[in-house]
């Protein structure tokens, strides 16, 4: 049995009179351990893909089953408390807290955990040291480059060891060599067992996963 | 790090923000503060001076044979010659659980007494206390001091031809005339007053006090409680409040504060409004930050809690300025507000406690919408991720 099981997943929204298929009866299978690229133009209903794997984003139709449990069969606080348990994500614009420094950025998904703030800050620091910012725990995101908030992000990301690490467009707003740096990082912990499914636009990135899928117009190629 | 440290570095970021909040919510605090303030100071000074303005309890026998009136006020039927209180029992007066609140005890026996061949109402009284009563009593002449000595209403000195200075005779006894009261236009114009010794050996009623006026302060007013009591002391006698002078005084100040909690109530108003736009705005700034939360797995009551945390620390702080200040400005106004220079200050804790409680109670509730709001965001719409 696969990691992430879809079928028949459909996903319709509504503008004004029309409505628009983002997603039109997509069916995938994720193994553990995959490195799995999805790709396709902007609006192919790739993100839309993404949102829903990642359980925030109820489809129209169909079925999303991640380790043998039906992700929308769960109420909106038990998909949140699945969520917080399994998977990491990485936004395309970081979306680092300001106010918030590198280390207590990386520590946030682990606020609602049960776990003494000891062991909390122990475990942000070998997520940071993990990416290459053990020396910048305590800048602000102000104070970190493109890149190195980029790898703050995907120490947020994995701090709670998730099953699943999500990543939308990471590379999306970083130039060539963070974007190569970034994409081998996220080689080296799917080298390490972690499922990764990223949603890109860039062919480039290809290289480093294990599978793509592309998407157009709301359907698997 | 917990979700307080989440509340704690927003408010830290967003200084400016949250001054102008904590600065609009103490403003109100404040203003109700002052006003509370002035009111119960005011209040109480008001009521001091309306309580040194005669008497509201009346102590009369419980015999019932002649009707009279006093001060314009009925006292029901008083016998002179029949059972009277004794004085002994006066003291009991001052024994009583609210003996606090008795200002003056004035003992009055009363007579009829012939003076210049005229029928006249010789009172006798204390008058230490009489005059602690009687504040408005104007005398032209002196205070009678020494036990001969006595002091005539204006219509009685007028109708008899006296003045100050005047000796006259009653019950065989040589009297001076010490003063004349200035026309008060009440009963007091037609009596003729004496010491309470001398009245009583005059009309033979020694050790006997026909009807006794209490003075009672009355703020906070438990003179139904006092009238009880001192009923329990003295059994033998009918105890009765004079209701319009006590309903008149609890109106004058059921005014200020009905006017005060109007103006409070308008300006809490304005304080919450204040608060609820801002902290809609600072929610709807941070719906990125929200939308990450939630993504993360964050629960809609951990949103809550992160807002409502906020809402709290900065309206405990603008309670807390909000009364500081508000003493502050009472503290200024007071003179310039009461009628007399000797007015007080109240500090009371209640009114410390009630603001800062106020402060959050409103906060929060203010808060409580934004604070749903956020809790209520799509994680994917927050991201704009579609």
């Amino acid at each position: 049995m696969a990691l992430i099981e879809i079928s028949n997943l459909t996903k319709h929204y509504s503008c004004g009179d029309e409505t628009v298929e983002a997603l039109r009866g997509v069916d995938i299978g994720i193994e553990t351990g995959e490195f799995i690229t999805i790709m396709g133009q902007s609006g192919s209903g790739k993100s839309t893909l993404l949102s829903i794997l990642g359980g925030m984003n109820h489809p129209t139709g169909g079925k999303v089953t991640v380790n043998g449990t039906d992700l929308y069969a769960l109420g909106e606080e038990q998909l949140a408390d699945y969520r917080a348990e399994n998977f990491g994500f990485v936004f395309q614009s970081f979306h680092l807290i300001p106010y918030l420094t590198a280390r207590e950025n990386v520590m946030l998904p682990l606020t609602i955990a049960s776990m003494k703030g000891e062991k909390k800050r122990e475990a942000a620091l070998q997520a940071l040291e993990r990416v290459g910012l053990g020396g910048k725990a305590d800048r602000l995101p102000n104070q970190l480059s493109g890149g190195e908030q980029e790898r703050v992000a995907i120490a947020r990301a994995i701090v709670n060891r998730p099953h699943i690490l999500f990543a939308d467009e990471p590379t999306g707003n970083l130039d060539s060599a963070n974007s190569e740096a970034v994409m081998a990082l996220f080689r080296e912990l799917n080298d390490e067992g972690q499922t990764v499914v990223m949603v890109t636009h860039n062919p480039e990135n290809c290289q480093y996963t294990d599978r793509t899928i592309h998407i157009r117009d709301g359907k698997v190629i | 790090m917990k979700l307080h440290s989440i509340s704690l570095n927003n408010l830290r970021r967003r200084k400016a923000k949250m001054a102008f909040l904590t600065i609009g919510l103490m403003v109100g605090i404040a203003t109700i503060v002052t006003l509370v303030t002035l009111t119960e100071s005011m209040s109480n000074d008001i009521g001091r001076k309306m309580d040194e303005f005669g008497a509201n309890i009346l102590i009369m026998p419980r015999s019932e044979d002649l009707a009279m009136s006093y001060g314009g006020i009925s006292l029901g039927k008083v016998s002179f010659d029949q059972r009277e209180i004794h004085e002994g029992e006066l003291a009991k007066i001052r024994e009583i659980k609210n003996n606090r609140n008795i200002l003056a005890v004035s003992p009055k026996v009363l007579g009829a007494a012939t003076l210049k061949e005229k029928n006249v109402l010789l009172v006798g009284v204390n008058f230490a206390e009489e005059l602690k009563m009687k504040q408005w009593w104007r005398i032209f002449g002196n205070e009678p001091k020494g036990e001969n000595e006595i002091l005539l209403g204006s219509t009685t000195a007028d109708t008899l031809h006296l003045s100050p200075g005047d000796t006259v005779t009653i019950g065989g006894e040589s009297l001076k005339v010490a003063g004349v009261l200035e026309q008060t236009g009440s009963q007091d114009d037609s009596l003729v007053f004496a010491h309470l010794k001398k009245a009583q050996k005059l009309l033979g009623k020694e050790g006997k006090i026909s009807l006794v006026e209490v003075a009672a302060l009355c703020a906070g007013c438990p003179i139904g409680d006092m009238v009880v009591q001192i009923a329990e002391k003295l059994p033998e006698a009918k105890v009765t409040a004079i209701q319009q002078v006590v309903e008149s005084r609890l109106k004058t100040l059921d005014q200020f504060k009905r006017f005060s909690y109007g103006v409070a109530g308008v300006v809490i108003f304005i304080g919450s409004l204040i608060v609820f736009v801002t902290m809609m705005g600072s929610v709807n700034e941070r719906t990125t930050e929200i939308g990450v939360f939630r993504a993360i797995g964050f629960r809609k009551s951990h949103i809550m809690r992160i807002i409502l945390l906020e809402a709290a620390l900065v309206s405990l702080l603008a309670g807390a300025f909000g009364y500081l200040s508000g003493m502050g400005a009472a503290r200024i106004a007071l003179p310039f507000m009461a009628e007399s220079k000797s007015a007080a200050l109240v500090w009371d804790g209640l009114v410390a406690s009630g603001s800062i409680g106020l402060a959050v109670t409103v906060g929060l509730l203010a808060s409580l919408y934004p604070a749903l709001h956020a809790s209520r965001m799509d994680p994917t719409e927050a991201l704009r991720a579609l």
